[in-house]
């Protein structure tokens, strides 16, 4: 009691020195710790940058002269043969088209699968909630397997072709979209939904006039978004697999010289068609959110 | 007159025409859709899609996922007997050492398929024992085989000019002049652990564990757990030390990749934002420069560095890296668009540089937008590690390229396709921890 009646005996007292003794250990101490982070982050990057280069067929020395050999290899080639060009445009047209339905036929198809997925995994709105688990894993084991995996698989089953890339650009659609529309859903606001329960409404009526019209521009914009990656994925299966733009762009670099001028023609028209899908969907996407 | 068009047959008509679009509206939408899905089927041909699909294949690849098979094989010629897991010669089992469902003595070789299925081979052709059918004999007569079966003769039993062949739920049976050959169906993938040709093959976990703790060692120059570490890091069968290898080669090129991506985004992201760059056109330039990054796409970008660097893990990071780059750049500058500017005031009060300033005004306000949007990216940059590495040739994209080209190692595809499955859901839970910790600070 002494002390409250009398005050802090006097060497107890805090000293303002101390203090900004105190701060700058503090400070000094949080400068150490960040520079030891900064350090393995360091030594990690370089480590692992080294550790790449080794395990490459060609180094980065070695290749870092050749990076624009084969673009100006190809682009010298094309200029040469520019009177193809359009010509070649019009011929891969279809392809590109081919390209952009798959991605287009596999963002509605996994759009549609993630409207009901994301409607069945979400608390409050779920038709069997003991079964949200259920759905909710299923639709991480759909956003985890890569597109190739099952479009090589389905590519032994069903032979060449389109199919095999839709299926698997809509599985993965699917589970990734599913997760964003749940996460929307998750938001909605209840009450349309009980006002539609007291007049007897099933759960696909709540649902479709409770729901959805509260969640469709952001799933809509979502959906749009996903549109865009799916055509770059379209795009590579066909690399990797068969069907639309990419198998054109593979069979083309394939023949190597002699065939650059029909290469540029792809890479270019696969650009615009990436450019103006993006521009023209980021225009869409911010009307829809923001409402103007 | 202003309540006019609320009155009667006005307000009537104004709500029904209202209601009518509605109803046209939610029509039309879903038939739009139908047509295009129409339009698609039709495009994509789906009808001689249906034809062409090899739905034995499907059966194939399902029943090698989780079994495998064992060849019995005997050439008919020479007489001699081959048993090798899947017809692989790393499979083949060594002469003079047979399973326990195979024995021979003299010409005659069993084959016990289980189930009272009993295949024999001797020196006049083959015989086959099928429980409630009875016995379906195979020899040679004038350089062709012939069948005597119980008749009729049921359809899983195909006899063709010169070959036999006999399919039941318990194995296969084709004889040709050259060979006769039985496949035996077992669950499981076969040689996970140790291949034929090591010493530690068909042992039990207690006799491994015994040997690891005690027991003398099999091989003189080594302890007894360093061999079965390393028989199981070298089975030939599944190499699993190239599988962990490209696992991680993998996850490192998502690694390096993404990370290169923000470090060079970042201070360009400077520039391309307005609050930062008042010069119009260097802005422009920077913009420009993002959207032509993304616009070129992944693909022709991992398409020419691995004709300057050739196949590997690095062509994928830096194709990576450039690629996430143009993505990174847009949303870092719209992140810095979008900060609160008295922070950065106030921070300028107190005589800072520019430097200065960004570290301290604008960065911690960025930081979370940014390490978020890093680690998601992170997250998917695993799987198209997947996909690069398939078309660079690097990581376990390579792997299961090679394994699904053979059309037959579907037990590989299997294991690889889980592996990466696991990979990627690891990679899931590390990005969500780590967005937790650094962001939320729990």
């Amino acid at each position: 009691m002494v002390e409250i009646i009398h005050g802090p005996e006097a060497d107890r007292r805090p000293v303002p020195a101390t203090h900004r003794d105190a701060y700058f250990e503090m400070l000094r101490r949080r400068r150490m710790y960040g520079g030891i982070l900064l350090v393995i982050f360091v030594a990690l990057m370089a480590s692992g940058w080294m550790l790449a280069d080794h395990r490459n067929a060609g180094s980065f020395r070695g290749g870092l002269h050749r990076v624009f050999d084969f673009p100006s290899e190809v682009l010298s080639e094309a200029w040469e043969k520019r009177a193809n060009l359009p010509g070649l445009f019009l011929d891969h047209v279809p392809a590109l088209i081919e390209t952009l339905n798959i991605a287009a036929v596999a963002t509605l198809l996994g759009a549609l699968a993630a409207m009901g997925l994301s409607l069945l995994a979400t608390r409050g709105l779920a038709r069997w909630p003991r079964a949200i688990p259920v759905f909710r894993r299923s639709m991480d084991a759909l956003r985890a397997i890569p597109e190739i995996v099952i479009a090589l698989v389905l590519i032994f089953i069903l032979g060449g072709g389109p199919v095999p890339a839709v299926i698997a650009i809509a599985l993965h659609t699917g589970g990734a979209l599913g997760k964003l529309f749940s996460e929307v859903a998750e938001n909605a606001d209840l009450k349309p939904v009980e006002g539609l329960a007291s007049v007897g409404a099933n759960w696909s009526q709540r649902m479709w006039l409770g729901v959805i019209p509260q969640v469709a521009p952001n799933w809509l914009s979502y959906a749009l978004l996903r549109f865009e990656i799916n055509v770059r994925a379209s795009a590579i299966l066909g690399f990797v697999g068969e069907g639309g733009i990419g198998h054109d762009l593979k069979i083309a670099m394939q023949w190597g010289q002699g065939r650059y001028d029909e290469v540029v023609a792809i890479f270019l028209l696969l650009f615009l068609a990436i450019v103006a899908i993006d521009r023209v969907s980021d225009h869409y996407r911010h009307r829809l959110v923001t409402g103007h | 007159m202003t309540d006019a068009p609320l009155s009667g047959p006005a307000l009537a008509q104004t709500v029904t025409r209202a209601f009518d679009r509605r109803r046209r509206i939610a029509f039309a939408i879903p038939a739009a859709i139908l047509a295009y899905l129409i339009y698609a089927a039709i495009s994509f041909d789906i009808a001689g899609l249906m034809a062409r699909a090899r739905f034995d294949n499907a059966a194939i690849l399902l029943s090698d996922f989780w079994s495998h098979k064992t060849h019995v094989t005997r050439d008919n010629r020479s007489g001699k007997l081959t048993i090798a897991i899947e017809g692989e010669a790393k499979g083949t089992y060594p002469e003079g050492r047979l399973p326990a469902w195979v024995s021979t003595s003299g010409d005659t070789t069993t084959i016990d398929l289980g189930q009272g299925h009993i295949v024999t081979y001797d020196a006049n052709g083959a015989r086959y024992v099928v429980p409630g059918y009875g016995t379906i004999d195979i020899r040679e007569e004038g350089g062709r085989p012939v069948l005597t079966a119980p008749e009729p003769i049921p359809d899983w039993i195909s006899v063709a000019e010169n070959r036999i062949g006999v399919t039941t739920p318990a194995g296969r049976v084709t004889y040709t002049r050259s060979k006769v050959e039985t496949f035996r169906y077992e669950p499981g993938w076969e040689l996970w652990f140790f291949t034929l040709d090591s010493p530690l093959h068909g042992r039990s976990w207690a006799e491994l564990a015994a040997l690891a703790v005690s027991g003398e060692r099999l091989d003189p120059a080594r302890s007894n757990l360093a061999l079965i570490a390393s028989e199981f890091w070298t089975n030939r069968m599944w190499r699993h030390g190239d599988v962990v290898w490209a696992i991680f080669e993998t996850i490192l090129m998502a690694f390096l990749g993404t990370i290169t991506a923000a470090l060079v985004a970042l201070p360009l992201s400077f520039l391309a934002a307005r609050n930062f760059m008042p010069l119009g056109p260097l802005r422009f330039a920077a913009r420009r420069l993002f959207d032509f990054i993304r616009g070129v796409d992944g693909l022709i970008w991992t398409i020419i560095l691995s004709r300057a660097f050739g196949p590997g893990p690095m062509t994928g990071a830096i194709a990576m890296a450039i690629t996430d780059t143009g993505s990174f750049g847009k949303m870092f500058s719209e992140a810095l668009e979008n900060i609160d500017e008295k922070q950065v005031e106030g921070v300028r009060s107190t005589g800072a540089n520019a430097v200065q300033r960004a570290r301290f005004g604008v960065m911690p306000q960025i930081m979370p937008v940014l390490l978020a949007q890093v680690l998601y990216y992170l997250e998917s940059n695993t799987r198209s590690a997947t996909v690069i590495g398939a078309i660079v040739g690097g990581g376990i994209g390579l792997l299961l390229t090679q394994a699904i080209i053979t059309q037959k190692d579907w037990e590989e595809v299997a294991y690889y396709m889980v592996l990466i499955v696991l990979m990627v859901m690891l990679m899931d839970t590390l990005s969500g921890w780590l967005r937790r910790k650094l962001i939320k600070g729990e």
